[in-house]
């Protein structure tokens, strides 16, 4: 079974077609998943993440079958939903209508007002593509800091460092708002 | 000092503000959304489209050399058994 899997990672890297829809077939949920976390938007999601396989299976021959194909796949899935976010208008991209659109638990606070959310949503989408990316995961995902630091390819020092500088530049956006935590 | 021990701990057990106001404000994507279709098919179209234009598509700088080739062949066309001899 093992031999199996190996032989898979092995035929990708040599740019065998039917190993990478193999590839495809089993990690497309997995990623089309961790992509939905960044961008928020179902059709978004899977353009996305056909662009990411996209990516893979351009650069199947740097890819090293020692290191395991998923958290390569999550670092390349992960550029390229930062990339889709860096293409988006900050207050076309991720406008409240469409966070309703993701299937989301109950359980939000009723003391904060329907006009609170919106305008946290909207500063939140005028943040620099990177430090959103870094506390969406951290912060809303609550995704620990090590996998966040492996998806975007930088240390668990600079993922700390992005989601304080995204809090800070939230608040104060949020003040000058008059909107204080 | 056993006060501010209290308070930093009290503060580090609650979170930031601010983050506890995001989290609520955005809210997590439930884990493993239902996939609504397979993607494969449409990975195939992209690969053929890219496929497609990666062989119509020319580089510019061989059009360049391309023409200059015939500019430099037009002027001089004694050159062309030259030419062709090193292509």
């Amino acid at each position: 079974m093992q031999d199996d899997a190996d032989g898979v990672l092995s035929r990708f890297r040599h740019g065998d077609v039917d190993a990478f829809e193999t590839l495809f077939r089993m990690h497309q949920r997995a990623v089309q998943g961790w992509v939905l976390r960044i961008v928020r938007e179902p059709s978004a999601a899977e353009d996305v993440t056909i662009e990411a396989f996209w990516r893979m299976h351009q650069a199947h021959a740097r890819f090293d079958p020692e290191r395991g194909f998923e958290p390569w796949a999550r670092r390349i899935a992960t550029h390229a939903a930062l990339d889709w976010l860096r293409r988006q208008k900050p207050e076309s991209g991720m406008a409240p209508e469409l966070w309703d659109t993701v299937p989301t638990p109950a359980g939000s606070d009723p003391a904060i007002s329907a006009e609170v959310r919106r305008k946290i949503v909207q500063a939140f989408a005028r943040l620099p593509a990177k430090l959103r990316v870094a506390a969406l995961l951290a912060v809303v995902e609550e995704r620990p800091h090590k996998e966040v630091a492996d998806a975007l390819g930088i240390s668990t020092g600079a993922v700390k460092l992005r989601v304080f500088r995204a809090l800070r530049l939230l608040r104060k956006d949020l003040g000058q708002q008059g909107i204080t935590p | 000092m056993t006060n501010k021990n209290q308070k930093t701990g009290i503060k580090d057990q609650e979170g930031d503000p601010m983050e506890r106001l995001l989290r609520d404000a955005m809210r997590p994507v439930v884990d493993q959304p239902e996939l609504n279709r397979d993607l494969w098919p449409a990975m195939l179209r992209r690969m053929d489209e890219q496929a497609s234009r990666g062989a119509a598509s020319v580089p510019w700088f061989d059009w360049a050399l391309g023409g200059a080739l015939l500019a430099f062949a037009t002027m001089a066309p004694r050159t062309i058994p030259v030419i062709l001899y090193y292509l």
